[in-house]
């Protein structure tokens, strides 16, 4: 049975006190990343019917908006999601080779995840952090000025994490 | 030295939390303005002079001024936090380190307004931003600047923030109030513009976070003395996000005064070319402005001396100009491909059109594959062509000002670099290990003549 915790149901109430009366539906797209961060980083469709009854719209009104936005998966995802920016300021400072290198190391070509389901490398388009280029987003924050001894430091940092007994993947993307 | 009207006390200990922003003055623009009539604080705005900061440049007093105001609907201000025009992260750093800035530029808008719910609406990516701003929002309220009755004036104001989900689309104001009401973020068709029909159908006003949080120095220091800073139609002081190769990459915050030269050469400023690299071209205001070579982004065809303004850096039309847009100025050295550069960003457009018109639809992807393969040495001579007739066909042909956005960066890079385009074309294996250079683009006589 899928429904959101405790926390998360109140958060909805409380988003949808946001709008006026019968415009619940905007708040739709936060109540999707409260989802994909409750439902293991990505959005399947009982998720979404879920989300649908909750706001009182139809199914397809959520998937044609999860379907709309890159920020949500629709297909399963590592636990850490490595989103580097390949547009032109961060191709400018080498993103190239970073992505490469990320290739090499965790063995995945972009799009795919590695065997134990920790990593995901996935290509954005500019994510604001041009000045600070080559960067990637890494759950709820940005790491910029990449170098491939920083993406090593960033893999064992997940792979330390990942140890750890607590739910790291809300920790790190909630 | 420029005057720094948002930025002065962005580097103070502390100046993100309530506190220590009151007490460095914060909010004495609200204490004020809540004193005034509304429609005298939207004419203060309209004589400083100051123009939207997302990009269009739109005079904000005027945009104010068409808010309609029918008897018992209610009127929405929206702050476009959706920074997303590659070169762009002015926005990010304001809201970031000045986050009661843009809270106290948009009561004051709203009190304006008269709105009595506002929203943020911020990328989705911007994270842990959205958290910096709950807090501070949170905070207001708690000090009485948001809620009912502020300050004993009898006006009454909610704050809301909502994220995005990754989009840039949704940067269109249309496309950010579909957004907003949890649809896709298909732009609409205008008119009726927003502020007639806006969100949920209620006149709407929807301005970027620095246009917002100008607000504040304008009504504190009066509109004459804002007006009186810059030149001609550039009032006020502008952020300028710099990046690329460059030695200081970052946010100033600029008077719009400064010559190019000396924004990219002086040490106030971007320090110079790094690496020792020479200037080769850039795009000053945002990915989808024009890319000059340098000679005309330093100079005017005319040979005048080009300066950081909307009227300079626009000096010659798109035949030997460019736009200040966003303030997103991207430098490249003679090391940078201009193929390659032109292709990534029309692959940005691909991906982020929306999809509603054919001519941007089809007409960005078909751009991509072309750029990709003259890229990869596949390219053909009348590919150059072709891509000129793609570009034109898309211009002025879609609902929303995404199309002009993807063709303006394409059109520029043929105009002022079409022999880079064909020398990889003639030498395709030479193009995929070395780089064209410099070539003649750094000689001043050297102007384009295809409009």
């Amino acid at each position: 049975m899928i429904k959101f915790n405790d926390e998360n149901l109140a958060e909805v109430e409380k988003l949808i006190q946001h709008y006026p009366e019968g415009k619940q539906k905007s708040a739709l797209i936060p109540v999707l990343h409260l989802a994909q961060s409750q439902f293991n980083g990505w959005l399947d469709v009982p998720v979404m019917d879920y989300v649908a009854s909750l706001l009182k719209i139809e199914p397809i009104e959520v998937y044609e908006v999860a379907s709309f936005y890159s920020m949500f998966n629709l297909k399963p995802v590592g636990k850490y999601m490595f989103e580097v920016c390949h547009t032109g300021p961060c191709m400018i400072n080498g993103s190239d080779k970073i992505i490469s290198y990320i290739n090499q190391k965790l063995n995945i070509g972009v799009g795919g995840t590695t065997e134990d389901g920790i990593f995901t490398l996935k290509t954005v388009e500019c994510l604001g952090a041009c000045g600070y280029a080559p960067m990637m987003q890494l759950g709820k924050n940005y790491r910029e000025h990449l170098t491939e001894e920083k993406i090593d430091a960033i893999i064992d940092e997940c792979r330390g994490n990942n140890s750890d007994t607590i739910n790291n993947f809300n920790k790190m993307n909630a | 030295m420029s005057k720094k009207l948002l930025l002065a006390k962005a580097h103070i200990e502390g100046i993100r939390s309530y506190d220590v922003y009151r007490g460095e003055g914060g909010y004495s623009s609200v204490e004020k303005a809540l004193k005034m009539q509304p429609a005298e604080i939207v004419e203060e705005i309209k004589k400083s002079g100051l123009r939207g900061r997302g990009g269009a440049g739109f005079p904000t007093g005027m945009k104010w001024g068409f808010l309609a105001k029918p008897e018992g609907v209610p009127r929405y201000l929206v702050c476009n936090a959706d920074e997303s025009e590659p070169g762009t992260f002015k926005d990010r750093y304001l809201m970031e380190f000045l986050p009661h800035l843009l809270i106290e530029g948009m009561i004051v808008s709203a009190f304006a307004l008269g709105s009595n719910t506002s929203y943020i609406y911020i990328r989705g990516e911007y994270h842990w931003i959205t958290d910096i701003l709950q807090k501070a929002l949170d905070e207001a309220k708690q000090n009485g600047w948001l809620g009912k009755n502020i300050l004993g004036s009898g006006f009454d104001h909610e704050m809301y923030l909502q994220r995005g989900a990754g989009a840039y689309i949704c940067g269109e104001e249309t496309a950010l109030l579909e957004s907003l009401e949890g649809k896709r973020g298909n732009p609409r068709i205008k008119p009726p513009f927003p502020a007639v029909k806006g969100l949920w159908d209620c006149p709407t006003v929807v301005n970027n976070v620095e246009t917002l949080a100008a607000v504040v120095p304008i009504i504190n220091e009066g509109a004459e003395a804002y007006s009186k800073i810059g030149i001609g139609k550039s009032t006020g002081t502008k952020l300028i996000s710099a990046c690329g190769n460059i030695n200081k990459p970052g946010i100033y915050e600029i008077e719009m005064t400064e010559s190019v030269e000396e924004f990219i050469y002086s040490d106030r400023f971007c320090g110079g070319i790094a690496n020792g690299k020479k200037l080769k071209a850039c795009i000053p205001g945002g990915s989808s402005v024009p890319i000059l070579p340098a000679n005309l982004l330093l100079n005017t065809a005319k040979g005048e001396k080009r300066y950081m303004n909307f009227e300079s850096l626009s000096d010659g039309g798109f035949a030997t100009g460019s736009m200040l847009g966003s303030g997103g100025f991207i430098v490249l050295d003679e090391d940078q491909c201009i193929v390659k550069n032109t292709y990534t960003l029309a692959r940005f457009y691909r991906h982020e059109s929306c999809g509603q018109c054919s001519p941007c639809r089809e007409g960005t992807g078909w751009m991509e594959k072309i750029l990709k393969n003259i890229d990869d040495g596949k390219g053909k001579m009348s590919d150059i062509d072709l891509l000129w007739d793609i570009q034109r066909k898309i211009e002025g042909n879609t609902i929303c000002p995404l199309g002009d956005a993807a063709a303006w960066p394409v059109a520029a890079a043929i105009r002022h670099f079409r022999d880079e385009f064909e020398w990889h074309v003639l030498n395709p294996e030479k193009c995929l290990t070395e780089n064209y250079g410099l070539a003649h683009y750094a000689d001043p006589i050297h102007v384009a003549v295809a409009v």
